[in-house]
């Protein structure tokens, strides 16, 4: 448990991040305090670990004015199929589109690989009912046949139901029937309409999306249930908040109608406190590195807001179309494993220790040098803190390992191979970050880097050098940035309506209708949150192509009252500055609209993420000692620095290791850090 | 640099890396600014980096079209020799040139390839190259896969090369004469500057390596992947037993002559190296089943990649593998025979025997035959509603076969494409069709220890006016092979409905000019993929789950399996 003081007040407001290891707790309290604790997370009732995170507090439960809870509560039960047991209706004809995919492949070479549907073929039935592409009815739905069906489901011990029905987008009265008709014979609520999470064109990325939905409702609020209960006993008397993958929070009454939108919340909740953060520094065009042990988290934030995208998948032919901060996760985490291929050649990953058996230095059991393992033989981690755990690993191991498998077949000395190991990793992490950053139309040397997680600041300065990233920016506390974005997310409601038709046609006033009404729905959904917001904000943009086109460009607009001319420029402005193309013969069609209502909560004060009271007067006062560590292919002493303790506006140049209780920093030589009011380091990063 | 760069295997490994990514980049810029869905969203594409001297791979980008794996090493070796013996301009910076002749180390007419030398110091250090399908190129037919045409004339305009770009300018009358042969002409624009921008892509970030690494260095590295590439694939290789190793797979038919053609590929595992023939394989075709070399090399490239997917690419990896010309085989395609299924179709024949001959010796590695057609069916006609005429393709994938350790996938992309099949919604969206049925085709999958995945089956009516059908598909006559005691998958099957009769093609699989009227309907069941190993071995539970999802009725499972199930 960590505390430190502010100068603050309002009331109580704690965020708590379920992730795949630890749980992270943040209390913001009443005099502006804020303290922090890290505990493990409890697997198979993560509200366990929740509660017992919470324990670690000086605040009392009773005392805690808001708590906003991120989970992966439904992404382990998507990832292992581990869902509830669902049933599901389509359209006479179509019961295998969830199966049916798209047509693909795991990988674009070997023909191996398998894909289970979400819903066995078993509990997919049809029903007598067709809608055309235009939202006419074609064959009326057989409502005989649909309650048989409902029925059928029932005797097969489902616990939720999918309806799901060809062109519902364009017209979901079917659905709306039939879900009237199933709520009269379902026993729980847990039934869910293609249509209402995402009323958009594409019959399987929609289906699956539904299919997500419904076999994750029970378990999350299994999950809700349980923590309220919990929460409620130990007498906390608010209504608790859940964080979503569009970065915003959600009362916990409404999260389960829609609990698909929670499977990608814990990368968002890193993304938006990132933004939130970055913001307060000045700087508003960032990528953010979030890596961890398995993988690495990349994400894109344009004028302090980041990317959202609704076309995302969780793994392979697992697209989840909701809104959701765009997040990629590219391959390489502390756990790859560094290996000699039969070329001769230096490898690292896609194979990874992970966390078990994990790196060499972790003790349990891995056997493969990993990325982490060469940061301890280099001095970049302090062997002392890592060892202390439990002392079954010795350096001498780490480093008899490395000359194994690594230096000796490349003819190295073993420092120099784990020195390799870096360069190969950080070379493929900054070729990764950089498709990235252009696969959305942007330079990387545009942008900031924004490193965290608990190796981030480890590799972020180097990775940046391979990028021509100018600056790169550490937060405060690096290791617990997703429970920060809880505690500084604001409440957030998205809508996308299909239009798919030609500029041309569509009148202004359909757009703005279209508009207005996600606008309302927006609006009412803010304000019966269980949270209280300073203003409501809203965001619009349209879904543009020219026609004869497939793939999409998201254009913002201005407000709900555009022209069809303006809509027609903006396009063109868009499409030029993403693609470098100008194609003014063409005509341009309007496929989706969309809203985002966001209700701004108070702003927070973050300054007193480090204590000021622990804060040394100069910088060798915060020296804990002085070790060496490899850089450019050589030893350098380097000093090593409590962070806690230098000073608030401390200025120097690498090379240099920070050390703090959620992760060590690395300052490459020649670069210099400068620390900030909140706490941040913001790193020039010296380029060649 | 002072350091011999050959035993520097870490700056191999981030110059590696680093081509890799050139390529990565310019195929990503390709499909992000290309105009046309066949390569914005279906990846039809391909993007590398190709020797000065002869035109060998040095690197291509990681998410091309498979069936471009090898090509275009071929068609800019072509390309250099036709400039060495000044039978074509010698080029100066800023050139591209254009090329689309099937013979001259291409595909299909469709696949339009760019390619533009590299200077460093006013010297040629490397040529940029790549290819895109276009979707019309002219011809008999729209899109260009015409299944009946005898000569290549009929399939389009064919293209030597010729600089379409000359010193970075848009040539404009060779442009226009482009125009004035192709269907929707006005959208090509957008992909041409698409295709060239990706080259110009490749060039900014080859002068960052040149810069960091200098050209010699550069170059020795190059050399040097090349050789380990080499030793890498050898190092694969080793693990197959010498011998002689051959498979079959037989094609429908050419489209015009109805009789089956056969492939037959022989492979020498020696001294770690493959000596490949096509002896025994069916004579040159009328039809447009023919394969140009290009493609016939390629495919088995492909296979190969598809059975070692880790040994990178570059021209050090088709090193141990000797393909032996298959001349007088319609596998070695020479003007004017029509070639337009040799892309889409041939080639994936070819790989399938390449996997039929290996899974022998290499069974943890190689599964049996998947669906091995892109299926193609075209619909071509006037919506009266709308006033529009249209030109509607539904390629479709199938099962891919069982492996040693698991059933194979269904509805997989064939093995020469990566490319997703539209959804629905969005067919409907902009055809007169409507689909009566798109579901997995019960059955289709051939039984054995594990079993193939399942193709489809998909029932398209059409709503107004009148419309002619065409197809281009394949595996028709014999389903995809089971291997090491496995069953065969279901083959393709093509059926119309028009005013209620029943029309099979008498090519089962390929047909054109089929006139449709309103409330007609097309039906296309694709092939399962082909069994892996004895079906007696299958366990009494997955065969129990293929009998409650509905996969196959219980007689089917009974026969298969010789069990009694109730």
């Amino acid at each position: 448990m960590n505390k430190s003081s502010g100068n603050r007040s309002s009331g109580v407001i704690t965020g708590v991040d379920v992730g795949g290891t630890f749980t992270d707790m943040l209390v913001f309290d009443s005099q502006g305090s804020i303290s922090f604790a890290k505990t493990p997370t409890t697997i198979d009732n993560q509200a366990f670990g929740v509660m017992n995170a919470l324990s670690q507090s000086d605040v009392a439960i009773s005392d805690i004015d808001t708590i906003v809870n991120g989970t992966t509560t439904t992404t382990n039960a998507v990832l292992e199929r581990k869902l509830a047991r669902t049933g599901m209706i389509t359209t006479r004809g179509f019961r295998d589109i969830i199966e049916l995919g798209r047509r693909t492949r795991p990988q674009p070479y070997g023909m191996f690989g398998q894909f289970t549907p979400i819903i066995p073929r078993a509990l997919r039935l049809e029903v007598s009912e067709r809608m055309d592409s235009s939202g006419n009815v074609l064959t009326v739905l057989d409502e005989a046949e649909l309650k048989q069906a409902i029925k059928q489901l029932l005797d097969q011990n489902c616990e939720s139901l999918v309806i799901h029905f060809l062109h519902a987008y364009a017209n979901p009265a079917h659905e709306q029937r039939a879900a009237e008709i199933a709520a009269q014979l379902w026993p729980n609520a847990y039934i869910t309409t293609g249509h209402s999470l995402l009323s958009e064109y594409r019959e399987y990325e929609r289906g699956v999306t539904a299919s997500v939905n419904a076999a994750v409702q029970p378990i999350l609020d299994n999950y809700i249930d349980r923590l309220q209960s919990e929460l409620a006993a130990n007498g906390y008397a608010n209504e608790l908040l859940v964080m979503n993958g569009n970065g915003g929070m959600v009362s916990a009454s409404m999260v389960a109608k829609e609990a698909a939108k929670t499977v990608m919340s814990g990368p968002a909740s890193g993304v938006m406190a990132a933004a939130y953060t970055a913001k307060r520094a000045g700087i508003r065009d960032i990528i953010t590195y979030d890596m961890g042990g398995t993988s690495s988290d990349v994400a894109l934030i344009l004028d302090a807001i980041p990317s959202v995208s609704h076309e995302l998948e969780v793994e392979y032919a697992m697209p989840i179309h909701v809104p959701m901060v765009d997040v990629r996760t590219i391959g390489s985490g502390g756990g790859s494993i560094a290996s000699i291929d039969d070329a001769g050649l230096l490898r690292v990953g896609p194979e990874s220790a992970g966390a078990t058996p994990g790196p060499i230095c972790y003790g349990r059991g891995g056997t493969s040098v990993t990325i982490s393992d060469a940061n301890l033989v280099l001095g970049r981690l302090n062997p002392d803190t890592l060892f202390s755990v439990d002392n079954k690993i010795s350096m001498q191991q780490v480093r008899d390992a490395v000359d194994q498998h690594i230096a000796q077949p490349l003819g190295l000395s073993i420092d120099a191979a784990a020195g390799a190991i870096l360069t190969i990793a950080n070379n493929k992490m900054a070729g990764a970050v950089r498709m990235v950053s252009l696969s959305r139309g942007h330079d990387p040397r545009d942008f900031a880097l924004f490193a965290f997680g608990g190796a981030g600041p480890l590799h972020a300065v180097a990775i940046a050098r391979e990028l021509g990233i100018p600056n790169v920016l550490i937060p405060a506390r690096p290791g617990i940035t997703n429970a920060l974005g809880c505690v500084v997310a604001d409440v957030r409601h998205d809508f996308v309506n299909t239009i798919n038709r030609p500029l041309d046609t569509i009148d202004a006033l359909q757009i703005n209708q279209t508009l207005e009404q996600q606008t309302a729905r927006g609006r009412a959904l803010v304000e019966a949150e269980a949270v209280a917001v300073e203003q409501i904000e809203c965001r619009y943009s349209a879904d543009m192509q020219f026609i004869g086109q497939t793939h999409l460009l998201n254009v913002p607009l201005p407000s709900t009252n555009v022209t069809t001319d303006t809509l027609q420029q903006l396009f063109e402005q868009a499409y030029l500055s993403r693609f470098h193309v100008e194609l003014k013969e063409i005509r341009a069609s309007l496929v989706n609209l969309n809203t985002t209502v966001i209700g701004n909560r108070a702003p927070l004060d973050l300054s007193a993420l480090i204590d000021k009271s622990q804060r040394k007067p100069t910088l060798n006062e915060a020296l804990i000692t002085t070790r060496p560590v490899w850089f450019n292919n050589q030893w350098h002493d380097t000093p090593v620095y409590r962070r806690d303790h230098i000073p608030a506006d401390a200025r120097f140049t690498g090379p240099a290791v920070l050390e703090q209780m959620d992760t060590t920093i690395i300052i490459e030589p020649d670069c210099t850090a400068t620390g900030d009011a909140d706490g941040n380091l913001i790193i020039e990063v010296a380029h060649d | 640099m002072t350091k011999d760069i050959t035993q520097d295997p870490i700056t191999l490994a981030v110059i590696q890396s680093s081509l890799q990514q050139v390529c990565d980049e310019m195929d990503l810029s390709f499909s992000r600014a290309a105009f046309s869905p066949i390569i914005a969203e279906a990846n039809d594409r391909s993007d590398g980096i190709y020797s000065a001297d002869n035109g060998e791979l040095i690197a291509q980008g990681a998410l091309g079209l498979p069936v471009f794996v090898g090509t275009m090493q071929f068609s800019t070796r072509v390309l250099i020799e036709m400039i060495n013996d000044e039978k074509i301009a010698a080029p100066e910076p800023g050139d591209i040139y254009i090329v689309n002749d099937p013979y001259l180390g291409g595909t299909h007419l469709m696949d339009v390839r760019f390619a533009m030398p590299y200077y460093h110091n006013d010297e040629i250090f490397c040529w940029l190259s790549n290819t895109g399908h276009w979707p019309d190129i002219g011809g008999a037919v729209p899109g260009g896969f015409s299944a009946n045409a005898t000569a290549v004339e009929q399939e389009g305009l064919r293209l030597p090369p010729v600089k379409l770009f000359k010193r970075g300018e848009l040539d404009n009358e060779i442009y226009s004469i482009i125009c004035s042969n192709i269907r929707v002409a006005d959208q090509r624009i957008g992909d041409v500057k698409a295709q060239s921008a990706a080259l110009l892509v490749g060039r900014e970030r080859l002068d960052q390596l040149v810069s960091k690494y200098s050209a010699p260095v550069l170059k020795e590295a190059i050399a040097e992947l090349r050789r380990r590439a080499a030793l890498q694939m050898r190092q694969r290789l080793s693990s197959i037993d010498d011998g002689q190793y051959t498979g079959t797979a037989i094609v429908d038919s050419d489209g015009v002559v109805d009789e089956p053609l056969t492939i037959q590929v022989n492979i020498n595992k020696k001294d770690n190296n493959l000596h490949i023939d096509f002896d025994g394989s069916s004579p040159p075709c009328a039809g447009p089943m023919n394969s140009v070399l290009a493609t016939t090399q390629s495919s088995v490239y492909l296979a190969m990649r598809h059975i070692f997917p880790d040994v990178p690419i570059n021209a050090g990896a088709f090193e141990p593998l000797h393909i032996k010309d298959p001349k007088g085989t319609f596998l070695y395609a020479e003007y004017p025979r029509p070639v337009s299924g040799c892309a889409a179709e041939v080639s994936q024949r070819i790989a399938e025997a390449v996997f039929a001959a290996l899974v022998p010796a290499l069974p943890e590695r190689v599964s049996a035959a998947p669906a091995g057609t892109s299926g193609n069916f075209a619909l071509g006609g006037t919506d009266p509603q709308r006033g529009q005429s249209f030109v509607m393709y539904q390629l479709s994938g199938g099962g891919y076969g069982g492996t040693h350790d698991h059933d194979g996938l269904t509805n997989g992309c064939s093995t020469i494409g990566i490319s997703k099949s539209p959804p629905v919604e969005v067919m409907e969206q902009y055809f007169p069709v409507l689909y009566r049925e798109y579901a997995l085709r019960e059955g289709s999958g051939g039984a054995g220890e594990f079993r193939g995945g399942f193709g489809i089956r998909y029932s398209i009516e059409l709503r107004r006016g009148e419309a002619t059908a065409s197809f281009v598909m394949d595996h028709g006559r014999v389903g995809p092979q089971g291997v090491l005691g496995g069953k065969d998958g279901m083959p393709n099957s093509v059926t119309v409905w028009r005013n209620g009769e029943q029309y099979i093609p008498l090519h089962l699989s390929k047909d054109q000019g089929i006139a449709i009227t309103a409330g007609d309907r097309v039906e296309v069941g694709t092939p399962g993929g082909g069994g892996f190993g004895n079906p007696k071995n299958r366990s009494i539970e997955k065969i129990q789950s293929d009998l409650d999802n509905g996969y196959y009725t219980v007689q089917q499972l009974e026969e298969s399996y010789g069990v009694k199930l109730n």
